[in-house]
């Protein structure tokens, strides 16, 4: 069997799945149900500092966007950081870890940028026993027009500045949580590495308004006929979130830094992406919140059985296995030809990949044979655009098939060249450097 | 109720009024928001969609089913209406599972088809229910067409027809507009008086007359509506009833005549039906017969039809909700006498068991009897030569073009009464539109 046990900068947990900072994890309640459940481990959601809670609207916080089936695959939120008081929630982190001395409880901070502040935060935290902090520099919505979240989390001076702040005041590992709502998240993520940070955790989630009401004119969630931009998570932003992680864990000056993954994490399936693409763990809310907290179950077994099918040993076999295959796209081998092919059997001749192609794309696939209703890929047509496979209903009809060396492509007359060839060498490139032949 | 299923002979009130409002009530009840949209979820919106040519009105059914995707169903009616203007009936009576629904690719994907029939339901009923018209008339053309029958294929035709600004008489023989949606169907295929209420819906566009109580060739003859009219269009059904071709057969009840009775009831309490009941035949008419003595309260029923139940004419579904309602069909029996006691109490059935022999259906010569206090005779429908009088007929049915037109250039056909296509409401529905569309042309030629 799999060894899933994770160790994230000294950090221990029996698995790589914990609970992201979020409504879950706000009360020792959840956290409890979540341990019991078989989570990893939790960040908790964000402490602000001493006095008066923050206070949270008292209409709708959520947004959501649906798939077919009402399926969830999008949602923001407008919830701020904890609002229940600070005392309440060190004394219940204590008592949970106590409780639970073998699960990771990592507790997230948001307090203003001063470094009396974060010292004044850190003591406290520290004094519950908990693994580590997590510097929420990430939440777009609310405490960002307050200079705090995802206003530190643009500017990679105070990232850096506020980790070393940290570091300086505390011997726990310190995770500083980054922001997607930037331009190059390479940035940030090596400001927390200047700072002296142990890890990022990302993404945070990603400024936006989900829909808008067509009879009041409101955007959504709907604050008595007002809205503000919330923090958007869920499936939806898995594919921007993995590009990060796999640009923080190739970059030159942050390869190596520990990364926990986060982002519309569902399945294990979805784990396994991101720690095959640099993530050290994985942190899961919308899933939970979608779903329950017993999910985790599936992704333990999931994993598992996965890495016993493949023969992964343990975790650090799997972490960063496809983040050497992140590349630019003037490395792509410009002489791999693939064509697709559409299976016979398993096609139930609903025709979109043809009128994708056909209206679309490059006029590639048939309608019809002999009067009858059939779809096939004409190669010498076929540029091997993937559209087809994307748009097809059944899973594995649609395949693409690379052309071995010699074969003749049909569409360019040529046989296909064994060698790797990019575009820094063609001959269609005015600042190619090597031209050969 | 014990007592009242096992009475001998033909009786009525064998049920409770509550047995008779649930046997009666909707086949299929109609979609909630919730449902409608969980089921319209699963169309794959195809290209070139084999349930939209399976379809006889061509209805574009994924379309329709992505307008009730995003809570557009009164623009997934008009996708709807503007292809069949009766797509409320037919989203209720068609035998989707051999048209739309059988070429759905979940079918071929899951075994599984989406509910088009009930979608089409659905968006239909919410226009209907918002009274929403979705056409209007052109400018007025001055020329006036008879449509000859109120059923399905007049109905269809005459508002094609005032839709491109032409004016409609309809001479309808009986007291009710609708034809068979009126007067043949299975009750419990259109509650609530559906069938009044869609002509209602469907005449509202305007310049459509409906003349009550004129039969062709009794009260007006086809000389007389030329004379008055620019065109005719006759959709005079089957008004005839075939034979049984055995001895007795005074004594058996045309089927059509028995749901005819029961559709017009206005207490279902008050409609006789036999505590053994047989059938003959193999069609729709059979099932909806059988079905219906079932839930009035016999205590048996059978169909017995003289070939296997590949070769019957109505649906696999029809034959499973015949079943599922206790029916016993019985395949191979061909009628040889129907017993009676000299008056009109029936009291059996004798039949004999036939074969197919060298491609020919044979009777074995081996005989059974059944007891049956009424036996209805479900064999198929005639035209009625009277009333299709001064048009040419081919194998029994007015001949027409493929516009629909007879041999007379002034006169047209379709529904039931034509040899073109299955008799289905969707059918005559499909070729009076394209009759009215050939009309208009020749008009205005």
């Amino acid at each position: 069997m799999a060894d899933i046990r994770n160790n994230f900068v000294g950090i221990k947990s029996p698995n790589p799945f914990w609970l992201a900072s979020a409504p879950p994890t706000d009360k020792a309640y959840n956290v409890e149900r979540a341990f019991k459940a078989g989570w990893g481990g939790v960040v908790w959601k964000t402490l602000g500092e001493e006095g008066p809670p923050v206070v949270n609207v008292n209409g709708p916080r959520y947004g959501a966007i649906w798939g077919a089936d009402r399926r969830l695959l999008g949602l923001n939120n407008i919830e701020l950081i904890t609002d229940r008081p600070l005392q309440v929630n060190l004394q219940e982190i204590k008592q949970v870890k106590k409780n639970w001395p073998d699960r990771a409880v990592v507790v997230s901070l948001m307090v203003p940028c001063q470094e009396e502040s974060w010292k004044a935060i850190l003591k406290p935290v520290e004094e519950t026993e908990a693994d580590g902090v997590e510097l929420n520099f990430g939440c777009p919505h609310g405490m960002s027009e307050r200079g705090m979240g995802s206003a530190v989390g643009q500017v990679p001076e105070y990232i850096e500045m506020v980790a070393r702040w940290c570091k300086a005041n505390t011997r726990m590992p310190v995770v500083v949580k980054l922001t997607p709502n930037i331009t190059d998240i390479r940035y940030p993520a090596r400001a927390a590495k200047r700072g002296g940070a142990d890890a990022v955790s990302l993404i945070n989630t990603i400024s936006s308004i989900t829909s808008v009401n067509l009879d009041t004119f409101s955007p959504e969630p709907s604050i008595d006929g007002k809205g503000s931009h919330g923090g958007y998570c869920g499936p939806a932003v898995k594919p921007i979130a993995l590009n990060m992680v796999a640009e923080i864990a190739r970059d030159a000056e942050t390869r190596g830094l520990p990364i926990s993954g986060i982002g519309g994490i569902t399945t294990w399936r979805d784990a396994a992406e991101f720690m095959a693409l640099g993530a050290g763990n994985v942190q899961v809310c919308t899933a939970a919140m979608t779903y329950g907290i017993r999910i985790v179950q599936e992704m333990i077994s999931g994993l598992e059985n996965w890495m016993d099918e493949k023969g992964h040993k343990d975790l650090s076999s799997i972490v960063g296995r496809a983040s050497g295959n992140v590349t630019d796209w003037q490395y792509l081998n410009l002489n791999y030809i693939a064509k697709a092919h559409i299976d016979q059997d398993l096609c139930i001749k609903c025709g979109r990949c043809h009128i994708a192609c056909e209206d679309t794309s490059h006029q590639a696939i048939t309608a019809n044979l002999n009067g009858a209703r059939h779809f096939e890929v004409k190669d010498e047509e076929c540029v091997g655009c993937n559209l087809c496979v994307n748009v097809c209903p059944v899973e594995n009809c649609i395949t693409m098939v690379p052309l071995a060396a010699g074969v003749l492509d049909k569409r360019t007359e040529k046989p296909v060249v064994a060698d790797y060839a990019n575009w820094t060498t063609h001959p269609n490139n005015p600042g190619a450097t090597c031209v050969t032949g | 109720m014990s007592d009242g299923v096992h009475r001998d002979g033909i009786a009525a009130g064998r049920l409770s009024a509550e047995d008779y409002a649930i046997n009666f009530s909707d086949l299929h009840p109609p979609l909630s928001a919730h449902e409608a949209r969980v089921e319209a979820d699963r169309c794959y919106f195809c290209h070139d969609a084999p349930c939209m040519t399976a379809c006889p009105t061509s209805i574009d059914i994924p379309l329709f089913i992505r307008q009730i995707v995003v809570g557009n169903p009164l623009g997934a009616a008009k996708t709807i209406l503007s292809q069949n203007i009766m797509g409320g009936m037919c989203a209720r009576v068609c035998p989707t599972e051999t048209l739309c629904e059988e070429a759905c690719v979940r079918e071929t994907a899951e075994g599984k088809p989406v509910k088009i029939g009930e979608l089409q339901r659905f968006a239909t009923d919410a226009a209907m229910t918002a009274n929403r018209q979705f056409f209007a008339r052109a400018q007025p053309s001055g020329k006036t067409i008879a449509v000859v029958g109120a059923g399905p294929a007049g109905l269809a035709c005459a508002h094609r027809l005032s839709m491109h600004g032409h004016d409609v008489t309809i001479y309808e023989a009986r007291s009710k507009p609708g034809g068979l949606n009126e007067y043949g169907l299975a009750a419990y295929k259109a509650t609530d008086d559906f069938a009044q209420a869609e002509v209602d819906y469907i005449t509202a566009i305007g310049g459509i007359r409906i003349e009550h109580g004129k039969a062709l060739g009794r009260d007006v003859t086809l000389d007389s509506l030329l004379k008055q009219h620019d065109a005719v269009f006759l959709g005079i059904g089957l008004g005839g009833v075939n034979a049984l071709g055995a001895s007795g057969d005074e004594a058996s009840v045309a089927a059509v005549d028995f749901i005819e009775t029961l559709r017009q009831a206005t207490d279902l309490a008050g409609v006789p039906v036999g505590r053994r009941v047989v059938v003959l035949g193999g069609g729709m008419t059979a099932i909806d017969a059988a079905v219906q003595a079932k839930l009035l309260g016999a205590e048996e029923v059978t169909i017995c039809y003289r070939r296997g139940p590949e070769q019957m004419n109505a649906s696999a579904f029809e034959q499973e909700l015949a079943t599922a309602n206790g029916v016993v069909i019985r395949h191979w029996l061909q009628p040889k006498k129907v017993f009676h006691n000299g008056g009109p109490d029936v009291t059996g059935v004798e039949l004999e068991y036939t074969a197919m022999r060298d491609g020919k259906l044979v009777g074995t010569g081996e005989t059974v009897s059944l007891l049956a206090d009424q036996v209805f005779r479900a064999i198929g429908q005639t035209l009625d030569g009277v009333s299709a009088a001064g048009v040419t007929l081919t194998d029994g049915r007015i001949a027409v073009d493929a516009g629909f037109r007879t041999s007379n250039p002034k006169v047209w056909a379709g529904g039931d009464c034509v040899r073109a296509g299955e008799d289905l409401t969707v059918t005559s529905v499909a070729q009076g539109r394209d009759a009215a569309e050939s009309i208009h042309r020749a008009l205005g030629a």
